[in-house]
């Protein structure tokens, strides 16, 4: 049976598809810069290319203003569970039609997988990208005006940096595209950061839902307990903090709510 | 939440599509800047003084001397500001970096055209503004010998006579000059500076016959059709200095005339162009090419010369009727519509001076090397001609040849009457005071001319895909930084495009054995 969850909120999303468009641009027009092609015409491409940049600049202040407000920043923090049975998912179960080793819920929307994937473009490419691409823009020769106290001597390692930032991007896109074939159907990954729902299957009734949301949780916990025996207390504060979080608990219950709601529906 | 979410979206789009138009918008165009600065300068100064009421200016002269004794009449001081000039003393005192001050010009320095003026001053006396120039120079001492008519001569009709010494020829009448003279025009500058070299655009190659009248896509400030600007206009003079010169003779970065002292360092609309405005110079990118109208001599080889045709010397043409051979000459190479070559250039050259030992003879040595580098905060990116040649030297004493070329007569020793490289080595090098130790040899050499002239009109300059590109990249021959578009590491383009290739494949290879899959489950079901 089937059940729709609302997974990706509004901000997310229009994040989401703002921030594809504006890197599709942006590694359209950088390659055009780059000497690989051309299309729209030198100065037009490095006109279009720092003005998508400063788009994009903004964009990630609100985002990044977001994650924290919300506390989605969480989400992204890599966890080593489960990384074994997702390699094996898309290496073997995949093909055989087997279910993802979780499932998708409001608490935990990536998988190991994409946690640390998604991770690293936002700790590293992203950055690399927009302190090169900033180095870049204000870029102005040796010892003249612009930036004086950081003193550059050439260009050449900027570029080089900006420019092993945009491959990784691109072959990132091209995986990233193919990836989202793989959800419970081949669109249904697509759907949901279109309309926010995304379709689950379920084999039992409300308990295995409980069951997973719980297992979700233990994910956003980092608690792996095999290699965090000695874990900090730090950590453990900011467990307490998770679980204790008001905006979170009714969230859950709400989703639980329209969950069983449309639980009824279908039964309907 | 929800309602700050919103509104955050909101104003998030808007902030958007601002900062997107407000980058993407070509900024108000100032047309009226290039509109003022012609105005400023079509305007037809009326002198203050009609020379024709004259009386010292209405006796008949017999000869050029009494003309110029009339001018000093009543300009009494201006003979002396006259004989501080370039133009007059044909060197000047320059500071060369590793050699000290040096008293540099066209009384010691080489070319690599004619090679140079020592000895030959008679013949080279035309483009002098004095008269009596003997080979001894003992008239550069004496104010009536100098030209003033040749530069303020108005009617169009002064000519210096060949191989007179710098006197006028017979055919001038001096009375009708003397009460039409004015401000210098396009025609007093250019009767010497378009023929340098011993023939139209001959050495420049921005600077020629076509410049007399030119239209807009040949000069866009001297167009007869469009500002119509006299050289005067921007080579401004204050007490017969003139602002402006070529890093042939010169070395110093002081007394330039420059783009900038009208149309600023930042007159582009576009904040980009005018960035490159610290490292690019305005000529670099708006003269395109040069030797528009007629051709310019890209080579000399001197060691061809002398050849003879039934004893008589000879001429060879190619299609446009410039000489590719002359015995007195040699072999030349010319061409037309030329794109540049580029330079790094701080304002700063060295020079070969006569008698400075050649440190390797195999390379190619050249005359005046330009300073510059990327990483020189004073360098600019510059259009140059690179005039090649092959001429004489001593492979013994290491130095370049002064040879003698032009003599009255045959039998005086000189090349070009009797073609005798070995005696107008020994009598030319005597001449300079120089030892020859009878061996002639011929070197390769380069002379750097910097390309000013013709600039073209603002739609036809350099576009950015012209350098920022990586095939034939005008500037690809500078190499000591990186400019985007031109530049990339073999290392990351390869490690980038591989590792492309390699998640493309793995994408297909993983969805076709998912598409396979899945068929031969649905079929076992």
């Amino acid at each position: 049976m089937t059940t729709k969850i609302y997974i990706y909120k509004a901000f997310e999303r229009f994040w989401h598809w703002m921030q594809a468009l504006l890197i599709f641009f942006l590694v359209f027009t950088g390659f055009e810069i780059h000497g690989s092609y051309e299309f729209f015409g030198y100065l037009n491409a490095v006109t279009y290319h720092n003005a998508a940049a400063y788009a994009f600049i903004i964009l990630i202040i609100f985002a990044i203003f977001w994650h924290f407000s919300t506390g989605e920043w969480r989400q992204y923090i890599p966890t080593k569970k489960y990384i074994k049975s997702y390699l094996n998912y898309y290496l073997f179960g995949i093909f055989k039609d087997e279910p993802h080793p979780t499932k998708k819920t409001v608490l935990s929307k990536l998988n190991p997988l994409q946690k640390i994937v998604y991770f690293c473009l936002k700790i590293l490419v992203i950055p690399v990208m927009v302190v090169s691409g900033l180095l870049y823009m204000y870029y102005r020769y040796p010892q003249d005006t612009g930036i004086e106290s950081i003193n550059i001597n050439s260009l050449e390692p900027i570029a080089l940096f900006h420019t092993a930032g945009a491959f990784a991007l691109v072959a990132f896109i091209i995986m990233h595209l193919y990836l989202i074939t793989t959800g419970t159907t081949i669109t249904s990954n697509l759907k949901a950061m279109l309309t926010g729902y995304e379709e689950m299957e379920y084999d039992e009734e409300k308990n295995v839902q409980n069951e997973e949301t719980a297992e979700t949780i233990e994910i956003l916990e980092i608690k792996d307990k095999d290699t965090q025996k000695n874990e900090t207390e730090k950590d453990e504060k900011i467990t307490v903090e998770i679980n204790n979080k008001p905006e979170i608990v009714p969230q859950k219950e709400s989703e639980n709510t329209t969950n069983s709601e449309n639980n009824k529906n279908n039964k309907l | 939440m929800k309602k700050i979410l919103f509104s955050l979206f909101i104003l998030f789009v808007i902030i958007v599509i601002l900062v997107i138009t407000l980058l993407i918008r070509d900024k108000e165009t100032d047309i009226n800047v290039l509109d003022k600065l012609a105005e400023q300068y079509v305007e037809d100064v009326k002198p203050s003084v009609d020379h024709s009421k004259f009386d010292v200016l209405k006796t008949k002269f017999n000869n050029a001397n009494e003309v110029t004794k009339a001018c000093l009449s009543c300009h009494t001081e201006t003979h002396k500001e006259l004989m501080k000039s370039n133009h007059w003393n044909w060197e000047r005192e320059e500071y060369i970096k590793g050699r000290g001050i040096v008293y540099i010009g066209k009384r010691n320095a080489v070319n690599n055209f004619c090679i140079g003026v020592k000895g030959n001053e008679k013949s080279c006396a035309k483009c002098h503004i004095g008269f009596g120039m003997t080979h001894k120079m003992e008239a550069y001492t004496d104010s009536v010998n100098i030209d003033c008519m040749v530069c303020h001569d108005n009617t169009e009709s002064y000519i210096k006579g060949d191989e007179l010494g710098g006197e006028p020829d017979s055919s001038v009448d001096l009375n009708n000059i003397a009460v039409n003279v004015g401000k210098p025009k396009r025609s007093n500058c250019g009767v010497c500076h378009f023929f340098s070299g011993g023939g139209n655009n001959t050495k420049h190659g921005d600077l020629e016959m076509a410049m007399f009248e030119p239209t807009k896509e040949v000069d866009v400030h001297m167009a007869v059709d469009g500002v119509n600007l006299q050289c005067v206009a921007c080579h401004k003079t204050e007490k017969h200095n003139m602002l402006g010169k070529i890093y042939t003779l010169s070395s110093m970065n002081r007394n330039r005339s420059t783009c900038e002292q009208c149309h600023t360092e930042t007159p582009h609309e576009q904040n980009i162009i005018n960035e490159h405005t610290i490292k690019v110079a305005c000529q670099t990118c708006h003269i395109p090419v040069y030797a528009k109208v007629n051709s310019t001599k890209m080579y000399w080889d001197w060691s061809t010369a002398g050849k003879l045709r039934n004893g008589e010397p000879y001429r060879e043409d190619d299609e446009f009727g410039n000489y590719t051979y002359l015995s007195i000459k040699g072999s030349a190479k010319w061409e037309r519509n030329i794109k540049p070559d580029y330079i790094w250039f701080n304002g700063t050259a060295s020079h070969y001076l006569l008698g400075d030992k050649i440190e390797d003879t195999a390379k190619t040595l050249v005359l005046n090397p330009l300073n510059g580098s990327y990483g020189d905060k004073e360098s600019k990116i510059y259009p140059v001609k690179l005039h090649k040649a092959k001429q004489p030297f001593d492979p013994v004493t290491g130095i370049l040849i002064q040879p003698k070329l032009f003599a009255d007569n045959k039998g005086e020793g000189a090349f070009w009457k009797d073609f005798d490289w070995y005696r107008a080595s020994e009598i030319g090098m005597k001449d300079v005071n120089l030892p020859f130790s009878g061996k002639i040899s011929f070197i390769e050499t380069q002379m750097n001319w910097l390309i000013n002239h013709m600039v073209s009109e603002k739609e036809k300059s350099v576009q950015c895909i012209e350098c920022h590109t990586r095939n034939n990249s005008r500037i690809a021959n500078l190499k000591d930084f990186y400019i985007p578009g031109r530049d990339y590491s073999s290392f990351i383009e390869f490690s980038g495009k591989s590792l492309l290739v390699l998640t493309f494949a793995g994408v297909v290879v993983h969805g076709f054995l998912r598409i396979r899959n899945r068929k031969r489950i649905e079929i076992k079901k």
